[in-house]
């Protein structure tokens, strides 16, 4: 599983000279195995994806984990949605009133966008997930609610050479029942368990969650509790602060390491960093 | 180790930070959970009795009608509950684990996630006063 990071900025887009390391775009994440195509969220590093869709791929399924404007704002501009001969499906959350189709048009139709989703040229398919498991090539996909405002997934994907788990917007201390001692009452807990990689939400630092609380946001600190508590080998901070340069960001990746050792690694997740779980 | 659904353990972060005594089921009737008011009221910690059964739950407080006549655990409201799926009242005696005899007024609620999923159902208790 090759796994290819294109976006992991929160919230807006934030590009700036003092953001050129670790990007400022916002959620997307290209994964590959095989001839299968994952892309995971649709915020506005798509468009460096769009540059990268190998010529053999037919078929590409976007997960979304929400419909949070940062999540979708790319997805418009992804250039497979204009090639008839592409097979799209996107696959995103259950709403109770409305279905995801409409949903999506909401964003996806004048005035907020040009073009309709229903006149997209490529051959569309819309699947709404919610406490599921499917399976996309070798990949078997596993999606949970996860504690964010509105109706929100978390996804891990389970290929034949490891586990990678996505959980960009996510508040585990809220979601859980003292957290970090009870993995089983501790919400998304089931799809990081044993990850190889965990993409984990990481906008706030300790003391900005004071004044945070509910805004479905983690820590940093309990990014990295939550990772402990998973038994995840690898975790990335993922959905960086807007206001964050790279020389902060690297310098809170230090002091929260510093302040918990953890025999895990950790990093700040990056555009276009590459990661291969097992053989690719 | 599996986590809860989300709604389940919002209910009990919900349950946890109440002053009201309150109950949580999975759709099996396993109580999942009850709040330290509902320990006040059953007489025991949660810790002291852990996760429980319906069978066990539902006949270990020997609940009884208004008129003394023993009630069938079906008749409980939560069990109404998860039967049918609906929110169910009613008011009757129970016997603590110290023995005493309480009346109390229960309200159980289905929890149904998105968009229709029947996750467990949670119950509230009134202590009845002059009972
Ligand atoms: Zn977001
Ligand atoms: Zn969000």
């Amino acid at each position: 599983m090759k796994i290819t990071i294109w976006g992991a900025r929160g919230s807006l887009p934030s590009p700036s000279p003092e953001t050129n390391e670790v990007g400022g775009n916002t959620s997307c994440v290209q994964v590959e195995s095989d001839d299968t195509m994952i892309v995971l969220d649709a915020g506005s590093g798509i468009q460096r994806l769009n540059g990268n869709v190998p010529s053999h791929i037919k078929q590409i399924d976007i997960l979304l984990t929400h419909l949070h404007l940062d999540h979708i704002m790319g997805l418009g501009f992804f250039s497979v949605l204009y090639n008839p001969k592409m097979v799209v499906n996107i696959w995103g959350p259950t709403g109770v009133n409305f279905d995801l189709e409409s949903r999506l048009t909401r964003y996806l139709s004048p005035p907020l966008f040009p073009i309709r989703l229903k006149d997209l040229p490529c051959q569309l398919n819309l699947f709404e997930v919610n406490h599921s498991a499917f399976n996309i090539g070798d990949l078997k996909i596993s999606s949970a609610y996860v504690c964010h405002p509105g109706p929100t997934l978390g996804f891990r994907i389970e290929g034949p050479s490891g586990i990678l788990t996505y959980i960009p917007d996510h508040e585990p201390s809220l979601g859980s029942s003292n957290f970090p001692n009870v993995p089983e009452w501790t919400s998304g807990c089931s799809l990081a368990q044993n990850s190889d990689i965990l993409l984990h939400d990481a906008q706030y630092t300790s003391d900005e969650y004071k004044t945070r609380i509910g805004w479905g946001h983690s820590t940093m600190k309990d990014a990295i509790l939550f990772a402990e508590m998973s038994k995840t080998k690898k975790l990335l901070f993922f959905h960086h602060d807007p206001g964050r340069t790279d020389n902060h960001l690297n310098s809170l990746l230090k002091k929260e390491i510093n302040s918990h050792p953890v025999d895990f690694e950790i990093g700040l997740a990056s555009e276009g960093d590459q990661f291969i779980i097992g053989e690719y | 180790m599996s986590s809860h659904q989300l709604e389940i353990i919002l209910s009990r972060q919900l349950a946890d930070s109440l002053s009201i005594p309150i109950f949580l089921v999975d759709p099996d009737g396993n109580l999942l959970f009850y709040n330290e008011p509902a320990e006040e009221l059953l007489g025991k910690r949660f810790e002291e009795t852990g996760a429980l059964t319906v069978e066990e739950w539902s006949t270990m407080f020997k609940p009884n009608y208004i008129n003394g006549d023993p009630m069938p655990p079906k008749h409980l409201p939560l069990v109404k509950t998860l039967e049918n799926h609906q929110p169910n009242h009613g008011s009757f005696y129970i016997k603590n684990f110290k023995d005493k005899t309480i009346r109390i007024s229960a309200t159980a609620y289905p929890i149904i996630g998105r968009p229709d999923r029947f996750l467990g159902a949670m119950s509230m208790f009134w202590k009845n006063e002059g009972s």
